[in-house]
């Protein structure tokens, strides 16, 4: 009986899922068409959560522990991904792909688990009174062209009747994002819009770079990601597109991005969601992660794009983490207390200057019925001779008079659709 | 002339091009599969391996040294030397052979006589192998490629063409060496096989390996020079491709374009894998042209097996392969 006893409390135990630290599951891509974007941003991701293991003990007293697991950027594998590893007492998934996200949607509603999908994924999950679980603070696709757009009107003397805009897109729901709002858009400020589509994984462009060549558009919008953004930065300096009228969104804007077609490259610009510069962090970073051998990687994407941008993510769900502990007063926090969390967080300016990052996103705060944040972006150009990026704005705000109708009629379709009632005033 | 045919003549003739780059990947496959009947499925993954070795030679990178690292506690990145870029590919090819060489020892030396499946099969975890051991001997981020091709629009035929039409037509400098390359080693390939005694003796293997075998043709010896064959144009196909994107994963997938071409020029032709690219290229892009705006576009990937399906319905062996008539 007692040998019974402990056989069964040791399958229990091996079943239960570990409850002493807080899980942050990395849906990572370190292989694939798409690992030059996702090592950065994995790195990034998980050093933070070391640096807070390392630095404060974990988030209020416990320990973090983050499990990756490889999608290679594939929709299936990152559903796998999803529920080898919920069980292990997930608290937030950060997929780091529109495909996977739309698949999760629903999964992780239904299980309980938020989905933090920051800058990517479903765009009308912004609308927190439809997507109960899923939060993509601090900008979305529609704020990225929406922000491109009120750059160029800036630039244009407040006008771009007539102008001639190209959307060249990876042929894939992340690609096709921005479509709609930015129809809208053209139909608001009178710009033609020519939208070209290439497809997985884009390493042949010539017909769509002859088009432009042909079309002569005054500006060419691009959302590409991987392989897709470098042919494209060489066939634009190859056609002799002007590349200062080449511009990028915030995942076509990293450092590997445009240094394939070293000097050809300069001057192409991108929107970036977050700062770029030698943040405070950093120094702890490599001090207490990079040098103590404790880096996801080998600790030569720091401070780079994707790796920043990888950081300010872990950071925004540490934080939520924080404040879900501080809502239910509890150190162990589990998934639905996280959602809380989440909904609740403010980001201040003193509480990034206090994280070591000073200013590395805009400020916002999330409600029940904004899970989108303030859709702010800066824009940033390339210096080749440099080999870095200058940023040259401040943060740009969306125009949410297009945006918002644009996020509520998607929004109130998929609730029609799902037959998903009002999760913010619930009858 | 009106504008949409001027535009149409230099979508063919960009499209010839890009179709020369695709033949550049098929012609690995047809060396293989020539001489062994093997299609190869690591081709593209060969290319991508080739082209990473390439620019870790030139940079004097440390291969492997991720794993050094890790395992005995040191900071080695690079020799601190930098390889010319001739040398760097010679070097290169002999990494190629000796992959070749490996490659037979350990694997299809022991699968002779196996079904055709079996040896595809090996060929699918061979490409898996090499994806895995290119990651860990260069790391996954993206290199960037300069071997000195001239890159950008050609002057020249810009020129020539505006002078001609009142429209310069765009023709990029790397595609026409990508041309000329692949001509070059078309012509070597062939004159290899025709008049050299290791070509006869690579036909007589294709033609009949047992009685290749029996007047004392080494298989072992035949196979592992089509192999190094196929490590030298996968090498070659690496540049080109390479140069437009710099080195990465993705390099891998063109072996995907490869695939119509050999559909449509047959599995055992030289020539056959240049005209089948050169088609299908030409094919792809005027229907992405044509068609490809009233339909949303980006048509290239899924039309270039439509067309290859078409001729395979007509012509089953391919253009160029050979009628195969079993008697029972």
């Amino acid at each position: 009986m007692k040998r019974l006893l402990t056989v069964a409390t040791a399958s229990l135990m091996a079943a239960s899922p570990a409850l002493a630290d807080l899980v942050f599951p990395d849906l990572s891509y370190r292989t694939g068409a798409y690992a030059a974007g996702g090592i950065p941003f994995s790195d990034g991701y998980q050093d933070y959560f070391t640096l807070l293991n390392q630095r404060d003990g974990g988030i209020g007293g416990v320990m973090t522990r983050v499990i990756e697991c490889e999608t290679a950027y594939d929709t299936e594998r990152g559903v796998e991904c999803y529920e080898s590893t919920k069980g292990e007492g997930a608290l937030v998934y950060q997929p780091l792909s529109t495909g996977i996200t739309y698949q999760l949607i629903p999964r992780a509603t239904a299980d309980g688990i938020p989905l933090h999908t920051m800058g990517y994924g479903r765009t009308s999950a912004a609308n927190g009174d439809v997507f109960s679980h899923v939060f993509n603070y601090p900008a979305n696709y529609w704020d990225a062209a929406s922000v491109i757009i009120n750059y160029l009107l800036e630039e244009n003397d407040g006008s771009l009747e007539g102008r001639d805009i190209t959307l060249l897109y990876h042929n894939s729901a992340y690609g096709r994002e921005p479509i709609r709002t930015l129809e809208t858009l053209a139909e608001m400020h009178g710009f033609n819009l020519e939208q070209l589509a290439v497809d997985h994984p884009g390493q042949e462009q010539g017909n769509q770079w002859l088009q432009i060549r042909r079309s002569q558009p005054d500006y060419v919008i691009m959302w590409g990601w991987g392989v897709m953004n470098q042919v494209a930065v060489q066939e634009a300096a190859n056609i002799r597109f002007p590349m200062e009228n080449f511009i990028g969104n915030w995942w076509a804007g990293a450092e590997h991005d445009v240094t394939p077609a070293g000097m050809d490259a300069n001057g192409y610009r991108a929107l970036n969601m977050n700062v770029l510069g030698d943040l405070p962090v950093f120094d702890e970073i490599q001090t207490l992660v990079i040098d103590a051998g404790l880096a996801a990687g080998d600790g030569s994407n720091l401070g780079s794009v994707l790796y920043t941008r990888g950081m300010y993510a872990a950071m925004l769900a540490a934080e939520a983490a924080r404040t879900a502990q501080e809502i239910h007063g509890v150190a162990q926090i589990d998934a639905a207390m996280m959602r809380d969390g989440m909904e609740a967080l403010n980001m201040t300016n003193a509480r990034m200057d206090a994280l070591g990052m000073p200013g590395i996103g805009p400020e916002f705060a999330v409600s029940c019925e904004d899970h989108g944040g303030t859709g702010m972006a800066r824009m940033q150009q390339w210096n080749a001779e440099a080999a870095e990026w200058v940023t040259l704005t401040d943060f740009i705000a969306p125009d949410d008079s297009v945006t918002t109708p644009l996020i509520m009629e998607d929004s109130a379709q998929y609730a029609a659709e799902n037959n998903i009632g009002s999760q913010c005033n619930p009858s | 002339m009106p504008d949409q045919l001027i535009f149409a003549m230099e979508v063919t003739l960009n499209g010839l091009m890009t179709g020369v780059m695709y033949a550049l990947v098929a012609l690995g496959f047809v060396l293989i599969f020539k001489a062994s009947g093997i299609f190869n499925y690591a081709q593209g993954v060969m290319a991508l391996f080739a082209a990473m070795t390439l620019v870790g030679i030139q940079e004097g990178r440390v291969p492997f040294a991720h794993l050094i690292n890790e395992i005995f506690g040191t900071d080695l990145h690079y020799f601190g030397w930098e390889v010319p870029a001739f040398f760097a590919i010679l070097l290169t090819v002999v990494v190629m052979i000796g992959f070749a060489l490996f490659v037979q020892k350990f694997i299809f030396r022991h699968l002779v006589g196996q079904e055709p499946i079996i040896l595809f099969m090996a060929t699918i975890g061979l490409a898996y192998f090499l994806e895995g051991i290119s990651d860990l001997m260069w790391g996954s981020e993206i290199r960037n490629l300069d071997v000195g091709l001239p890159q950008g629009i050609n002057d020249a035929i810009d020129e020539a063409t505006f002078n001609i039409f009142g429209y310069g037509f765009f023709i990029d400098n790397l595609d026409i060496w990508a041309a000329m390359i692949a001509a070059v080693l078309v012509a070597g390939l062939i004159a290899y096989s025709q008049y050299t005694k290791n070509g006869r003796a690579m036909r007589a293997v294709a033609d009949d390996h047992q009685a290749a075998l029996s007047v004392g043709i080494s298989l072992n010896y035949v196979w592992v020079l089509v192999w190094s064959l196929a490590g030298i144009v996968a090498l070659v196909a690496g540049i080109m491709w390479g140069s437009k994107s710099g080195v990465q994963f993705s390099l891998s997938l063109i072996a995907l374009k490869a695939l119509p071409v050999l559909m449509l020029g047959g599995f055992t032709s030289i020539p056959g894998a240049i005209v089948g690219g050169l088609i299908i290229g030409v094919g792809e892009a005027l229907f992405e042209f044509a068609i490809g705006p009233m339909i949303g576009g980006a048509t290239e990937n899924w039309f270039a097996y439509v067309l290859a399906l078409v001729f395979l319905v007509f012509r089953p062996q391919g253009l160029f392969g050979e009628k195969i008539i079993e008697r029972v």
